[in-house]
């Protein structure tokens, strides 16, 4: 599509249309070098650059990049999706423990089901009943966390299988953590879906005008039941990859993940108000935020404070977006 | 014709003006407009006295509109002055227009569904206690007041969205009433009102008029202006044609004058033969949708181009919708090459090879932020791409063939729909439509708000639709491109298809210069006014 150049009309598009267009793509991946730029030079000292600490920001920023990567679908659809950050924790229950009663095919399967089983839902209560999806996802969010609070008795449920460990989110494939490759796949995956696939187009013109979505053919309840689908089995996959990581299934995991895999999408460049998004810039916006979490531990700043700087940054980062 | 027997229409004027004391409440004097090069206004005069129901009349694009938003201060003038009540307007904004006692009642309700009556006429403006508390009780008691005063049987408690459309119309009138504006604007306020609620409205504009409040009304409902209207000003391609008393004038003059004398770019198709006409494509059996249309049936053949007329509110939208499967069909039967489908989605409509242009170009046709080649391949995603992946090959291919077909004027395809001007936003929704090679083509209002040169191209388009041997249906609100486009036309009112006009009745001398193509818009004109009186 790029590659046809048509000379309609006698004035070309005017250099400061096209800034202003671009800017707003581009000013996340300016920060994200400026940022890095500033943290090599000020924590040069620190070992900011030192291999073992990036590969550490991409083990601490994968699963967060995964589930944004799901949620620009859910964003470009115009829907939200606030239920990631508590399915996870109950699918890295549920795997550990039907991995401990039942083994490894089972235990991989069955945190498969039940990121299914929670889109399923969702995507059935937003569309076919009518709720909006903030509302499903927020009752959501309190009715996985509830379970899996209940069935694991709050306590921790340790993972023994070593297999297990290191395919989600534990090993490292020669210097490479294997949370790498599970990012890349998704990552790749998820930009050839949005960018090149007819299902990407009609996600994008379902959330750009529904209504005119409608008239040209497309059926938009189903699109926004496979993009509430799609963000809940990345929310599963999520919580399987921590219980691997952390070698237990825990509630707490993945608590509070929504608000960084929303503010990472955003920060990607990917509107709340859907018909536009992109999977590059999510993972880009997760990385940022892993980023800035890393630059300021080794700052040597408190959570607390760490807290307030990295709100600030998002806020200045998506304010410059705005701004043209 | 029919202006001969019309006096001039500036001494009627003059003669009115010396019977009244005040000075007029509205009087704007040369008005002229242009927006980007296209004159929309050109010395243009309304004068509207106090206690006077003024009716604006016009075709379509006769620059009705820009006038009132001119008044109701979202456009400012290039050239001419406003005085109101005396006092001449020197800054237009939409908020001095308010202060001037200037409301417009809209065809969109402005009322808040949720909140009652008595709230919403006192909506931020509320009286309040001492506590600063909202005083509801006071507000029920004075908005009940006012009901009264107008003698509307309205529950001041009752929510808006328990009211019908009527009602609701009335409480907006009330409500700007109650807001101390004296003077008046109605654009087609009862395109969705019963006779019942028309008739309650007509008394209430009767009492305004009474009491001094000047009222411009604007409709395309003859029977209503002569009715109401004491007095008329006509608008032609954004000429004043005509300013006088309403008292003698019939429709046939109305519509003479407001169709006009000027030709028109729009030639005549030649008269096709009905048996160069393929086989039914198209039938529809006594159908009836959820509200409307009543029990139509219609048939459409290969080749032929079937026109739709009828005022606002009379269904052909409906039907439009109806045949696309966005409105679902209640009773009857939908029969596509005899075979009776059923519709229940866009989806299916087009897979039985259905497109529909439809009538809101920006709501319904466009995405506006993506990319015109995006807008155009939505419909046929799966024709460009191999399996699920979009070809761009395969999407330049498609795009650049219907750019060049239909002329669309764009820098690049990769431009946002919302960077073209309307008339190129319609060719790319009409360029989608046809990517999907329909047998079937129904066009909704498909030259509303676009320049004359696109206007003639989409109605070549739709000629050259049925040369392709494929079924047309063309809805539309202007005579000249029904008469241009069509084979033949129904006259639709009320959600029922009321007649049949052929050529035969539009030409009975078989004349194709320019007097019997406007002769045959005054007969169309004249027919769609004579279907809604008869209602």
């Amino acid at each position: 599509m790029s590659n046809v150049t048509l000379s309609k009309s006698q004035n070309s598009v005017s250099p400061l249309a096209f800034v202003r267009e671009s800017w707003r793509q581009a000013v996340i991946y300016l920060g994200f070098a400026v940022l890095f730029i500033i943290f090599s030079i000020t924590l040069r000292d620190q070992g900011f650059l030192d291999i073992n600490n990036l590969l550490n920001i991409v083990r601490q920023t994968a699963i967060i990049a995964i589930m944004a990567v799901a949620m620009t679908f859910v964003l470009a659809a115009g829907e939200i999706d606030l239920s990631v950050g508590s399915l996870a924790g109950l699918s890295s229950v549920v795997t550990a423990m039907v991995l401990r009663d039942y083994g490894l095919v089972a235990g991989i399967f069955a945190g498969l089901c039940i990121g299914s089983l929670a889109g399923v839902v969702n995507g059935f209560l937003t569309t076919k009943i009518g709720i909006p999806s903030f509302l499903v996802t927020l009752a959501a969010m309190g009715i996985c966390t509830g379970t899996s609070m209940w069935i694991s008795h709050t306590a921790s449920i340790p993972i023994l299988n070593q297999t297990y460990a290191f395919l989600f989110g534990g090993g490292d494939i020669g210097p490479f953590p294997i949370l790498l490759f599970w990012m890349a796949i998704i990552g790749v995956t998820g930009h050839v879906a949005l960018k090149h696939n007819t299902f990407g187009r009609r996600v994008l013109a379902t959330g750009g005008n529904e209504t005119a979505a409608q008239y040209s053919g497309i059926n938009t309840k189903v699109i926004k039941a496979r993009v509430m689908l799609m963000s809940s089995m990345a929310a599963g996959l999520a919580g399987m990859l921590y219980a691997g990581r952390l070698q237990s299934g825990r509630f707490q995991f993945g608590e509070g993940d929504e608000m960084s895999v929303i503010a990472a999408a955003v920060l990607g460049g990917t509107g709340l108000a859907g018909g536009h998004g992109t999977v590059v810039g999510s993972i880009i916006g997760a990385i940022m935020i892993g980023m800035i979490n890393n630059g300021l531990t080794l700052h040597g700043l408190e959570y607390s404070q760490q807290l307030v700087a990295r709100g600030a940054i998002i806020v200045l980062a998506v304010a410059l977006s705005k701004k043209n | 014709m029919a202006d001969t027997n019309k006096s001039d229409g500036t001494s009627a004027c003059g003669i009115e003006t010396a019977r009244q004391t005040d000075p007029p409440a509205i009087k704007m004097t040369g008005i002229t407009k242009s927006f980007g090069g296209v004159l929309a206004l050109k010395n243009v005069d309304l004068e509207v006295q106090q206690g006077q129901i003024h009716a604006l009349l016009g075709g379509n694009g006769a620059g009705k509109s820009t006038l009132l938003k001119i008044l109701r201060g979202i456009h400012s003038p290039d050239q001419g002055s406003i005085e109101v009540n005396g006092r001449p307007m020197l800054v237009h904004s939409s908020e001095a227009s308010r202060r001037a006692g200037i409301a417009m009642i809209f065809q969109e309700m402005s009322l808040i569904p949720s909140l009652t009556a008595a709230q919403n006429i006192f909506l931020n403006r509320e009286p309040k206690d001492t506590f600063g508390l909202i005083k509801d009780r006071f507000c029920q008691e004075e908005a009940g007041r006012l009901f009264e005063e107008f003698n509307v049987d309205i529950d001041p408690t009752k929510l808006i969205s328990q009211l019908s459309t009527g009602q609701c119309q009335l409480i907006e009138i009330i409500k700007a009433l109650s807001q101390r504006s004296d003077i008046l604007i109605l654009d087609e306020p009862t395109s969705a009102l019963s006779d019942a609620e028309v008739d309650l409205l007509f008394d209430m504009l009767h009492r305004l008029k009474e009491a001094g409040v000047a009222i411009v009304y604007v409709s395309h409902r003859m029977d209503e202006i002569l009715r109401i209207a004491d007095h008329a000003t006509i608008l032609r391609d954004g000429r004043l044609v005509l300013s006088a008393p309403i008292g003698n004038m019939s429709v046939e003059s109305i519509v003479g004058h407001v169709v006009g004398k000027a030709g028109s770019n729009l030639s005549v198709p030649k008269i096709v033969d009905e048996t160069m006409l393929g086989n039914t494509l198209l039938e529809l059996v006594d159908a009836s949708g959820r509200h409307t249309p009543h029990n139509v049936s219609l048939s459409v053949r290969r080749g032929e181009v079937v026109g739709i007329a009828g005022l606002l509110g009379s269904g052909r939208s409906s039907l439009a919708r109806m045949l696309y499967g966005v409105n679902p069909i209640r009773s009857g039967d939908i029969r596509i090459k005899g075979r009776s489908v059923k519709l229940s989605s866009p989806e299916q409509a087009l897979k039985c090879g259905i497109a529909l242009i439809p009538e809101d170009r920006l709501r319904q046709g466009l995405v506006v932020q993506h990319s015109v080649a995006r807008n155009i391949c939505l419909s046929v995603l799966d024709k460009v791409s191999y399996w699920t992946w979009v070809s761009s090959k395969k999407v330049a291919k498609l795009v650049d063939e219907q750019i060049a077909f239909l002329h669309v004027k764009t820098d690049s395809p990769n431009t946002k729909a919302k960077q073209l001007s309307g008339g190129n936003q319609q060719k790319v929704v009409l360029a989608k439509g046809l990517a999907t090679l329909p047998e079937i083509l129904i066009l909704d209002e498909p030259t509303a708000g676009i320049d004359i040169g696109s206007k003639t191209e989409v109605i070549g388009v739709v000629r050259q639709m049925a040369a392709q041997n494929k079924a047309v249906i063309l809805i539309s609100s202007e005579t000249a491109e029904l008469i241009a486009g069509s084979d033949r036309i129904l006259l639709m009112a009320d959600g029922r298809i009321k007649r049949e006009l052929s050529h035969k009745d539009l030409f009975p001398e078989q004349l194709n210069d320019a007097s019997s193509f406007q002769e045959a818009q005054r007969r169309l004109q004249v027919a769609i006014q004579e279907v809604n009186a008869n209602v």
